[in-house]
């Protein structure tokens, strides 16, 4: 069991970085253009890995500080993760806080690293960053609520063995409501449209891109590379809560959730090339609305 | 014994203080006096109370004492020992802290009575603790208020301390108004002021036991900061120096929450709305004193807000357990009482360190304004890296210790969404959701006090010259950093110490505490494997990328600067700025006075925009209260003639109109 | 057939939501038209047992009023009054959303201590009810243009609908004919008036509108 689970943490420390690349794969396939390989950010990474590294006047050790720690924090919480019926490495109830706070950990460390370029458009990503992440918590955590009432489980990896095809019979919508508000709340932590675009270079209007601008060489890699991680979690999240293959075999589950991460990849990358970027001012009112849906979710949950 | 030597302890402190007093030509020898038998009478009496918290027993001490009614009774029990340990700790490096701190002041004022009022404020902290009769208690209060006041009036010559001052004065007196009603209300069922006659545990539940739990939220509620009653707080906590500060806001305003835990110990099982209620109190104080403190411009104003949104925390925790108490769910009132009383100490610890470290900032920067502060890591290492520290703990960050707290609430009220039924939800899915909104926030908030006091380039000549303080000023900032380290590893074993504690406030056996509290145990025992896998797992990163740096070039230059010519440091995204989004969003919680004056033609003379958060409060409800009061007050004016003769005349009349009453 | 109906009230609800948190005057009459349909539904899912030609009929005329003519009398009042945006309402979107969620709570507790309807009603069908009324209460109250008041009085009239439709199952769809013609009429009244007010002052702010007491 012990090492199945170590295995699914490999597993996504390996795979994470491929889920950029199926998003601009199928961004550049709706656009009608052949787009970077699936791998590029694997071949990204390495170059960056080779490199030296420029750091600002400005900065302090904060700043050499703070990608390093974002990284172990995101691998930490990877640890929390179960896939399919398959625990996690640590499980205990009430692991989800320690997730959503392992999160924040590493988004205080990205913005006093921006803060501390002193450029004022970092500092502009900041403050972009804080305030969508303090409203897209609250929405994560209403989630985590429901479904534990719906599992009757206060532990990840009591709750998403427990969610099996026929729950979704049972508490159909409420379950897809729960997803739905998941789903933005992983658009918005993840800086992904239509609350940024990871793919414009204009610092104005981005927020996760214009905090790291001054990062380089391997520092910017594992940015990167934690950036992928942090998409993992929150697809490995709605993955399990919308393809509820319980087999009870340890390799169909991790096939069927490989397939799922697979999907969701796909699911983003059609988003993105559909929709625009919502105005700054609207993206709370997105995040207000999925809180919405998750309440409603919730009172039918509880009914 | 164990009594005796904290009474002797809070003694040595006094008189300490009363010395220092005499002591006022000599500010050296004041300064060294109030200080020492601080420090000594803390460390005295802290061997006890650690001693009562691993289960030795502290016994009576009765002194005679002529007041009506009143006895000089102390005694210590786990409850008394868990908040004397915070104070002594805490009031031992502030005093530590304060001898340097009040160097500054030493030119133009005697620090004679600063030291005597803050010797005072620790020894009445210590006698409320420890106090057994309601008489003894409340003289100790007021003692503690006046103390505080008089610290807090210590630079009266500024425009807004006297303000703040009487604020705190009038606010703290309404609340021991209610003290008084709760205690004579109390008295009369036993027909003695002794605490022990209090003890309704026993006694069917007195019918007016809701009046007395009402009674004791508002007036201990005062002390403590809770919303509507904190208006005080951040006009009162940001005017005292620093040193001070700390100890009003890390311990002083806990000895609201003690007061408010050892009524309930008087009231026997509580109906469920009294959870609601405090649930609802803690809330409404968490969220609004996070949103008020993301609108300051003052770096100890901030603080002062989050003080209000961390009594908001422990409001919460004591609310789940009352909660759970009135339905009799064992893991609830575990969570929720171990939650709220281990945040007590934990905001001792983080909010100690923070005040300390903004007394540094203005100390060494000579500002508290934050925007006009930046780059102080440089130039104040000691005091930026602890201050990162404390702002993490604040935040609720893992490894630290807020987190473990805060983990025990939101374990209490998920524990409750699991198990309680539909009616009680919409209060417990609003602990944790509120709970989430709180972390977001104040996770927002403090990257902004961190990010722009001490990242980033100097705003001002005054930042760009700051010096960092010396080591009487370090050494209590290390230390507070370490003990939010190590509660956060130690997570387990403190739960483990709130067991007698908790027993003694939920009136639940020991066993039946310690048997429940051996899940969160095993929880934070698999946090603290979680930490340390962070702390190894980062350990490792820097080494690799130190190994995959060595043998490349790594230059350093001027920050990315989107081609921009000159960029100054003014030009760098501000404190305001930084917080505009959350508080325009929030808008209509805040009401911001919004002053611009916009850049008219080409070639603008000037243009300028202020931005003022006053508190809701303070502004919509009170003012237009006494407002009120005193136009009517102001009817009763013809009174005052200003004629000696007349003020005789009123003696005489309410002396015979005393004597007629108490013939017949 | 029940999964079905609370699926439907379910959608009921979620337009609720989204009339409360929109502020486009077409996706708001939309979104309405959406829910003129989905009323419908619920008719014939609450009439399951007995599902009559007569049924049927009536409840082509709801859908066909509610989903078809109520948005086009709209829909061509706003582009007469050349509004389209909701601008400046009494209290923002992002909280009157919120306002309207917790009104969901708050009918489902109202629900739980009204005397329990018959087994045959589905369970969600009267907190839904509650829900359009509290939440068409909220619209006419905390916003200022007399066309999202008009929404307002429609999200009330649907939340009264499906109360009818779960207490009287028969007589319902009689009274309830009566009561539509009345909207109907109020809708075409308000329309006309709004077009003319709109033409004689330029603006249809209600609040502004006081100053006609003078």
């Amino acid at each position: 069991m012990r090492i199945a689970s170590l295995c699914q943490l490999l597993l996504a420390l390996v795979l994470a970085p491929l889920l950029p690349g199926v998003i601009n794969k199928v961004k550049a396939f709706v656009a009608g253009r052949t787009g970077p390989p699936i791998v590029q950010l694997y071949h990204d990474m390495f170059k960056l890995l080779g490199k030296g590294a420029v750091y600002s006047e400005t900065t302090t050790s904060v700043f050499r500080f703070a990608p390093l720690a974002g990284l172990a924090a995101v691998i930490v919480a990877l640890t929390l993760l179960p896939i399919g019926s398959v625990r996690a490495l640590l499980a205990f109830p009430g692991d989800l806080v320690l997730l959503a706070y392992l999160l924040g950990l590493m988004r205080f460390l990205t913005v006093i690293g921006a803060l501390d370029t002193g450029s004022s458009f970092e500092g502009m990503g900041a403050s972009r960053e804080v305030q969508f992440s303090a409203l897209a918590e609250p929405v994560l955590m209403l989630t985590m609520v429901a479904l534990a009432r719906q599992a009757d489980n206060l532990s990840l990896s009591g709750i998403y063995p427990a969610i099996t095809g026929n729950t979704w019979v049972q508490a159909g919508p409420a379950l897809a409501m729960i997803s739905a508000a998941l789903l933005a709340v992983s658009l918005a932590e993840n800086a992904r449209i239509p609350v940024d675009d990871p793919n414009t270079h204009l610092e104005l209007t981005m927020i996760h891109e214009v905090m790291v601008l001054d990062f380089s060489g391997p520092d910017l890699a594992f940015i990167h590379y934690a950036a992928a991680l942090k998409l993992w979690v929150f697809g490995s999240l709605l993955v399990g809560l919308c393809l509820p293959l319980r087999t009870g075999q340890a390799l169909a589950d991790v096939g069927a959730f490989l397939a799922g991460m697979f999907l969701f990849a796909t699911v983003i990358g059609i988003i993105e090339s559909t929709m625009a970027r919502l105005r700054l001012l609207r993206v709370p009112q997105m995040l207000v609305g999925a809180g919405a849906i998750a309440i409603v979710a919730l009172v039918l949950v509880l009914r | 014994m164990n009594t005796l030597l904290v009474v002797v302890g809070a003694g040595l402190i006094a008189s300490g203080g009363l010395l220092a007093l005499l002591a006022s030509r000599w500010p050296r020898w004041a300064t060294g006096i109030a200080s020492g038998t601080t420090v000594l009478g803390c460390g005295l009496g802290l061997v006890p109370a650690l001693r009562v918290l691993l289960g030795a027993t502290g016994e009576e001490v009765r002194l005679r004492w002529s007041v009506p009614n009143g006895d000089f009774l102390v005694a210590m029990d786990a409850l008394s020992a868990f908040f004397l340990v915070a104070i002594f700790s805490l009031c031992a490096l502030a005093a530590i802290y304060g001898v340097e701190y009040l160097q500054t002041y030493r030119k133009h004022k005697s620090l004679g009575p600063p030291w005597f009022f803050f010797n005072m404020l620790v020894a009445s902290m210590v006698l409320v603790v420890i106090a057994r009769n309601a008489v003894l208690f409340l003289v100790a209060w007021e003692i503690m208020s006046l103390a505080s006041f008089f610290l807090v009036t210590f630079e009266h010559e500024d425009e807004g301390v006297g303000r703040a001052g009487w604020t705190y004065l009038v606010a703290t007196h309404l609340g021991t108004a209610f003290l008084l009603a709760l205690f004579v209300l109390l008295g009369e069922g036993s027909g003695s002021m002794d605490f022990v006659g209090f003890g309704l545990a026993e006694h069917p539940v007195p019918r007016h036991a809701s009046l007395l739990f009402v009674l004791a939220v508002v007036g201990f509620g005062t002390k403590a900061g809770f919303v509507p009653f904190h208006v005080w707080l951040p006009e009162a906590h940001p005017a005292a120096p620093s040193h001070v500060s700390a100890v009003m806001s890390g311990v002083m305003i806990k000895t609201g929450i003690y007061g408010l835990l050892r009524t309930l110990t008087f009231l026997g099982t509580p109906p469920a709305w009294w959870g609601w209620l405090l649930i609802a109190i803690g809330l409404v104080s968490g969220i609004l004193g996070v949103l008020f403190a993301l609108a300051q411009h003052d770096l100890k104003r901030l603080l002062a807000y989050h003080s209000v949104e961390n009594i908001g925390i422990i409001a919460l925790g004591v609310g789940v357990g009352l909660l759970g108490l009135s339905l009799q769910s064992a893991p609830m009132i575990v969570l929720g009482f171990g939650g709220g009383l281990l945040h007590v100490l934990n905001h001792a610890c983080f909010k100690g360190l923070l005040f300390l470290g903004a007394g540094a900032v203005l100390h060494g920067a000579g500002t508290r304004e934050i925007d006009h502060l930046g780059g102080l890591l440089r130039r104040m290492p000691w005091t930026g890296w602890t201050f990162l520290v404390g702002a993490a703990a604040i935040s609720g960050l893992p490894p630290l210790n807020g987190f473990v707290s805060e983990l025990l609430v939101y374990l209490g009220g998920l524990e409750g969404v699991r198990s309680a039924s539909t009616s009680h939800m919409p209060i417990l899915v609003s602990v944790v959701a509120g709970l989430a909104l709180i972390g977001g926030l104040a996770m927002a908030c403090f990257a902004k006090a961190f990010g722009i006091v001490f990242l980033g380039e100097p705003r001002s000549s005054k930042a760009a010259n700051s010096h960092e303080c010396g080591w009487c000023m370090r050494l209590p900032m290390v230390i507070l950093a370490m003990a939010c380290a190590a509660i956060g590893v130690l997570g387990p074993l403190m739960v483990r110490l709130l067991v007698p504690v908790i027993a003694l406030v939920t009136g639940m056996p020991d066993e039946g505490v310690r048997a429940t509290t051996a899940s969160p145990c095993t929880i934070l025992g698999a946090v603290v494997g979680a930490s340390v896998a962070l702390l190894l797992l980062t350990v490792g990163l820097v080494i690799l990328r130190k190994w995959l740096l060595s043998g490349q070039t790594v230059s350093r230059t001027v920050t990315w600067d989107c081609g921009y010519a000159q960029p100054t440091p003014r030009m760098q995204y501000t404190a305001s700025s930084f917080a505009q989004p959350l508080t325009r969003f929030f808008q209509a919680f805040l009401r911001p006075r919004i002053s611009l004056v916009r850049p008219v033609d080409t070639f603008p003379a000037s243009a300028s925009l202020a931005t003022h958060t006053d508190d809701v409060f303070r502004e919509k409800v009170y003012s237009p209260v006494f407002r009120g009061v005193a136009r009517v007050v102001s009817g009763l004016r013809w009174f005052q003639h200003g004629r000696v003769q007349i003020y005789v005349l009123y003696i005489a009349l309410t002396l015979l109109a005393l004597l007629l009453w108490k013939l017949d | 057939m029940q999964a079905w109906t609370d699926l439907v009230l379910i959608l009921v609800i979620l337009t609720n939501l989204a009339l409360a948190g929109l502020s486009s005057f077409g996706t708001c009459v939309r979104v309405l038209a959406f829910q003129g349909v989905l009323l419908g539904l619920v008719t014939v899912g609450v009439q399951q047992g007995d599902l009559s030609l007569h049924t049927l009929v009536l409840v082509a005329g709801i859908v066909a009023i509610k989903g078809l003519v109520f948005p086009r009398l709209l829909l061509r009042a706003v582009r007469e009054a050349g509004v389209r945006h909701e601008v400046e309402p009494f209290i923002g979107f992002a909280t009157s959303l919120l306002i309207g969620t917790l009104a969901l709570p708050l009918a489902m507790w109202l629900t739980s201590h009204l005397p329990r309807v018959g087994p045959a009603v589905p369970p969600l069908l009267i907190p839904t009810a509650f829900h359009a009324i509290l939440i068409g209460l909220l619209l006419i109250v905390s916003r200022r243009k007399a066309v999202t008041q008009v929404l307002g009085y429609l999200a009330l009239e649907n939340g009264i609908f499906i109360f009818g439709v779960g207490l009287v199952r028969q007589a319902t769809l009689l009274v309830e004919m009566g009561i539509l013609l009345d909207v109907f009429v109020a809708v075409f009244v308000m329309g006309i008036a709004i077009f003319h007010i709109s033409r004689e002052f330029d603006h249809i702010d209600t609040d502004r509108l006081s100053l006609l007491k003078e």
